[in-house]
């Protein structure tokens, strides 16, 4: 079901949705969160203006999505739809889906490749940076008609966007004038950032799609949320992927305390020598529970860290999946304060063996609208925002680690949702 | 869409025979599924088989993920077990409607077909709605009338899932 299909709720309550200048932060300060934050329309704009379209900068692509001269993909920064394009010297551009003449949505396929872009309604044509190329009866007809003579094409070309990539990863901003992408994400995420991209060519591995009836913030909260992992996720438990005890750590940046990576170590690097005496007693935890297959969660050490897990929030829209060897990207694209829309990139890399690439799908039943752990993410943040949209009550809490705010150094901790929303109360001025 | 489901010439009688065993399969699939008795699932399956839930983009592009992929009954077995028992969602109720079949392919100890399929879904409060529409690409291991599959490949059109897909296609 869908968020706009709801039959019982739909109408907001007057006081989730009050007037944007009425509202205050509740008096426990960082350790409440209001519920108007995630159901208030006028909350929601304010969103899109200061942080979507303000000074962030937004996932749109991977390159290996449009490798060649000419590919290009439609995308969002924020709820706006964007084109992101590869030119013929190879230079990525993003710019507006919005034709410069009557303002239609003029790229109506998800990806492809073409030598220029024109709008089905005139057939205004622009080349794969975004200029204006070409005007039909430009001149008018027997010297009638037609754009006045100072009418300028280089003024009219498409709304542009400020672009900048990282080993393969494209990021666009609507603001002119952005810091340096690698200052923006900050050292401590790069990091982890830099073992999945660290400037081997992609591959595309498919893509999946879906909507969360939940306010975007709450999949940033999820994944700044250690917590809920071995609670909500008791399959993570019952096969020893994450367990009371295994080394793991929530880093949030400490330059605006927005980011975050979760991140976690299986108690031995290698499935096999996980200590049999061990996985016998997590087995027993759920009576019956036996893997007949157990390919799916064998952990092929890639990479050079100490993590086996890495999930990185970079804010505001973009989720690095790391979960063993299932690599994947989510871009978020919030679609009004009680919806967002999900959009998967799956990939490994191009110099995958058969065999890995069959491994890295396998262990995708992990993740992904059906996965083991991501679909209990998705029903969890549905029941949230039912609950934060529908209820008397105005606030949830979150004092776990109460004093922290930013990085902790264990699992029952909010800390990194503290911080996350110090830096949104000053951008939003609340 | 899909290689290897290319329609090929088949004797009329014989597709006739075919489509009957294959309608009879879906039926008795769907009434497993919709019954809520999922454990049950992997038995419409050879050891061998490969399934594939994906959507259509990733078909038309040959591109392999899937929402849900496994290679074997064993992974299917897990995923159901993992369903019934381990995993917290809503409940609700499915029903797949399975129609339009084609039969691409006969032989004795196998047939290819194409079906449409319809799986909808009812909450708790909520209307029915519409979950997915999609093709079911299918190759069934036969012993005369009795059919298991080998491989599904189940590829939806809704493209945008409404949060989740809990219960198999």
């Amino acid at each position: 079901m869908y968020s706009c299909e709801t039959v019982i709720g739909a109408a907001p309550l007057p006081g989730k949705n009050a007037s944007i200048d009425s509202l205050s932060w509740p008096r426990e300060g960082l350790q409440a969160i209001p519920d108007w934050v995630y159901t208030n329309e006028s909350v929601y704009q304010r969103e899109i203006e200061r942080i979507f379209h303000g000074r962030t900068w937004n996932f749109v692509a991977l390159e290996a999505e449009i490798a060649d001269a000419g590919d290009f993909k439609r995308s969002y920064v924020g709820p706006t739809p964007v084109v992101v394009s590869r030119a013929e010297d190879g230079s990525v551009h993003v710019f507006e889906n919005r034709c410069a003449h009557r303002g239609a949505e003029f790229c109506r396929h998800s990806r492809g490749n073409n030598s220029e872009f024109v709008c089905p309604y005139h057939q205004w044509s622009y080349d794969l940076k975004g200029n204006l190329q070409g005007i039909p009866f430009k001149r008018g007809v027997n010297k009638r008609g037609g754009m006045p003579k100072d009418f300028r094409n280089e003024q009219h070309g498409l709304r542009k966007l400020s672009v900048a990539t990282r080993n393969g990863v494209i990021f666009a901003s609507f603001a002119p004038d952005m810091e340096p992408l690698q200052d923006y994400l900050t050292p401590e995420i790069i990091k982890d950032f830099d073992v999945v991209f660290n400037g081997k060519k992609l591959k595309v591995l498919g893509f999946y799609k879906n909507e969360l009836p939940c306010n975007w913030k709450m999949y940033h909260e999820n994944l700044k949320d250690p917590y809920h992992a071995t609670l909500l996720h008791s399959f993570l438990v019952v096969f020893g992927l994450l367990v009371a005890g295994n080394r793991s750590a929530m880093v949030a940046d400490s330059k605006y305390g927005i980011h975050g990576t979760m991140a976690s170590a299986k108690s031995d690097s290698l499935y096999a020598d996980i200590d049999e005496d061990k996985k016998k007693e997590m087995r027993s935890f759920h009576e019956g529970m036996r893997l007949r297959d157990e390919r799916f969660l064998e952990f092929v050490k890639e990479f050079d860290s100490e993590w086996s897990v890495t999930m990185q929030t970079i804010w505001p829209n973009l989720i690095v999946q790391r979960e063993m060897n299932t690599l994947g990207v989510r871009h978020i694209v919030p679609n009004g304060p009680n919806s967002m829309i999900m959009l998967w990139t799956m990939f490994g890399y191009e110099d995958d063996s058969q065999e890995m690439v069959q491994h890295r799908l396998r262990q995708g039943n992990l993740m992904g609208p059906s996965g083991f752990l991501g679909l209990e993410d998705n029903e969890a943040m549905k029941f949230v925002q039912e609950g934060v949209r529908r209820s008397v009550t105005d606030r949830s809490i979150v004092k776990l680690d109460a004093e922290k705010i930013g990085t902790a150094d264990n699992l029952i901790s909010e800390a990194a949702i503290r911080s996350m929303y110090q830096h949104y109360r000053k951008i939003m001025e609340f | 869409m899909l290689s290897g489901f290319e329609k090929k010439s088949v004797d009329h009688d014989k597709a006739l025979a075919a489509r009957s065993a294959v309608e009879e399969f879906h039926a008795e699939y769907c009434a497993v599924l919709d019954s809520g008795d999922i454990e049950r699932w992997p038995d419409f399956f050879t050891d061998d088989c490969l399934y594939r839930v994906t959507e259509y983009e990733n078909a038309a592009l040959g591109l392999p993920v899937g929402l849900v992929y496994a290679e074997g009954k064993d992974m299917l077995h897990d995923r159901a077990v993992a369903i019934a028992r381990t995993q917290m969602f809503a409940p609700r109720r499915v029903l797949h409607i399975v129609s339009n079949v084609r039969i691409l392919d006969v032989g004795n100890e196998e047939i290819v077909s194409q079906s449409n399929y319809m799986l909808l879904q009812t909450l708790v409060e909520g209307a029915t709605t519409l979950h997915q529409a999609g093709r079911l690409y299918d190759r069934f291991a036969r012993n005369g009338n009795l059919l298991l599959l080998r491989e599904r490949q189940a590829v939806y059109d809704t493209a945008v899932i409404a949060n989740d897909l809990a219960y198999p296609v």
